[in-house]
């Protein structure tokens, strides 16, 4: 049930991102200033705004898992934290290249958008340590969950404050999509969509593999019989799959 | 909920008293901190953003390794197990040791501010007293909430003196932001303004979104 659609909406991913790269390339007009490097802020400031959303959804899924107890809501949000701590390292790649480019340096303190990142960044690195931490699966989720609500609601409070901190230098692009010329306002929305689509795939993989691995796992349990081989769980980081969904009868009728 | 609170305050501070185990040390580790930054930098005194940035670094090392103490008794001696059987509201919990880490920050402080002043601040501190004071109580709020949301997390994990740490530091960030910016100016031999407001503010706004957050997810760190 965790793999329906996912065929056509990676083919779809795929094809926006072919569409996000060639308006890149060959439609956006080049940047006055700036020339061929502000290209890089057609994927630069989608992952950025993708990983913050990311986060911030990581919290709303944390919301409901602690609301439902659902084991399910809680493999939701560590995924989404997951991939959103992947597309937080190539925002941080990608700005570094940006300030290499424009400023002349890898690093940029009087940056404040990307010193929040950062910030923001090694909070959440700490997400999979905690996780780790606990043996217990229901607390573990538990506790994940309170960490995803507190992150989640430090990000906007953290970019508030860095921003106060330091003088105003990052590429006024970002806030003021209405200044680009209209060609630029389209490719950029492109992608964002194409990144978000991306996105949203990259998460559904994830959730498909870990729901498939539960399943291979029960019916290999059911094989060797019931009492046979106890579940290889050691110390792990990934939400257990305990519940209605991973018991054998459940994962016969959706395989 | 008030009397719970105040039990569970007595006896949080009569078993600090007792045993003596964190602000004893916190204070230390602030004094001995300080003696380190005089060596690391080979200044004999320092003035305005770099002492600003000493003091709020060490009494940040000291808060947190206060607060990766605060839940450790009763993780280990049962103290929460008794406080989960008793009907009261899990909320005074919280309630009681954010004011216990707020008195050890205060204590801290007591220590800490005057023995900077008194190694390494090249400037008088008693013009800028006042203003230093409300800049230190807004942080400490913030610092004892995030350290007793933190501490009761990292105490049921098993790298408990890792992850205290490691989750608190960002965390903090903004404190230290604010608090620096804050206290930067009021550390200069002939300062003339007081801290800027927009720092004091962000400091209160911190401190009110995660004393929320603290006060709505504090319960369930506890149950099981």
């Amino acid at each position: 049930m965790y793999g329906r659609g996912l065929r056509s909406l990676s083919i779809l991913t795929v094809a926006a991102m072919a569409l996000a790269l060639s308006l890149v390339f060959f439609y956006a007009p080049l940047e006055a200033e700036q020339g061929f490097l502000q290209k890089i802020f057609y994927l630069h400031v989608p992952l950025a705004i993708i990983a913050l959303c990311g986060f911030v959804l990581g919290g709303l899924l944390a919301v409901m898992h602690l609301r439902t107890r659902d084991s399910r809501w809680d493999m939701r949000s560590y995924v989404v934290i997951h991939m959103s701590l992947i597309f937080a390292v190539g925002t941080l790649i990608t700005g570094s290249i940006w300030a290499k480019g424009s400023w002349g340096h890898w690093w940029v303190w009087n940056e404040p958008t990307l010193v929040s990142f950062l910030i923001v960044f090694l909070l959440y690195a700490t997400y999979q340590p905690l996780r780790f931490a606990i043996e217990d699966p229901e607390r573990q989720a538990r506790y994940a969950s309170v960490f995803a609500i507190t992150a989640g609601a430090f990000v906007p409070m953290n970019f508030l404050a860095v921003r106060l901190s330091s003088a105003y230098l990052h590429p006024r692009v970002l806030g003021s999509t209405s200044n680009l010329p209209g060609s630029m306002a389209l490719t950029f929305l492109v992608s964002l969509i194409a990144m978000a689509l991306l996105f949203a795939t990259m998460c559904k993989y994830e959730l498909t593999a870990k729901h498939t691995r539960a399943q291979v796992r029960a019916l290999r349990r059911l094989l060797s019989g019931e009492d046979g081989a106890p579940a290889p769980r050691g110390r792990s980081a990934v939400p257990s799959t305990s519940g209605p969904m991973t018991t054998p009868a459940a994962g016969r009728t959706s395989l | 909920m008030k009397r719970t609170v105040g039990a569970l305050l007595r006896k949080e501070l009569l078993v600090e008293l007792r045993t003596l185990e964190s602000v004893p040390g916190m204070s230390l580790f602030a004094v001995t901190t300080f003696v380190v930054f005089h060596f690391a930098l080979n200044k004999s005194s320092v003035e305005g953003d770099l002492a600003a940035g000493i003091l709020w670094v060490t009494l940040l090392f000291a808060a947190i390794l206060g607060a990766n103490r605060l839940f450790v008794a009763d993780a280990d001696q049962g103290g929460f197990d008794g406080f989960l059987l008793a009907p009261v509201d899990r909320s005074a919990m919280l309630a009681a040791k954010v004011i216990t880490m707020l008195a050890y920050l205060v204590v801290l402080e007591l220590v800490a501010v005057p023995a900077f002043a008194l190694l390494l601040l090249g400037a008088p501190l008693g013009p800028a007293l006042g203003n230093l004071v409300v800049t230190l109580a807004l942080a400490d709020i913030g610092i004892a909430v995030i350290g007793t949301l933190v501490g009761a997390m990292a105490v049921q994990t098993r790298a408990r003196d890792l992850l205290g740490p490691l989750l608190a530091l960002p965390l903090l960030v903004p404190i230290v932001i604010g608090g620096a910016r804050a206290t930067a100016p009021l550390l200069v031999a002939t300062h003339s303004s007081g801290p800027a407001a927009r720092w004091l503010l962000t400091l209160g706004l911190y401190d009110l979104v995660f004393g929320l957050i603290a006060y709505a997810l504090f319960d369930f760190l506890l149950e099981d």
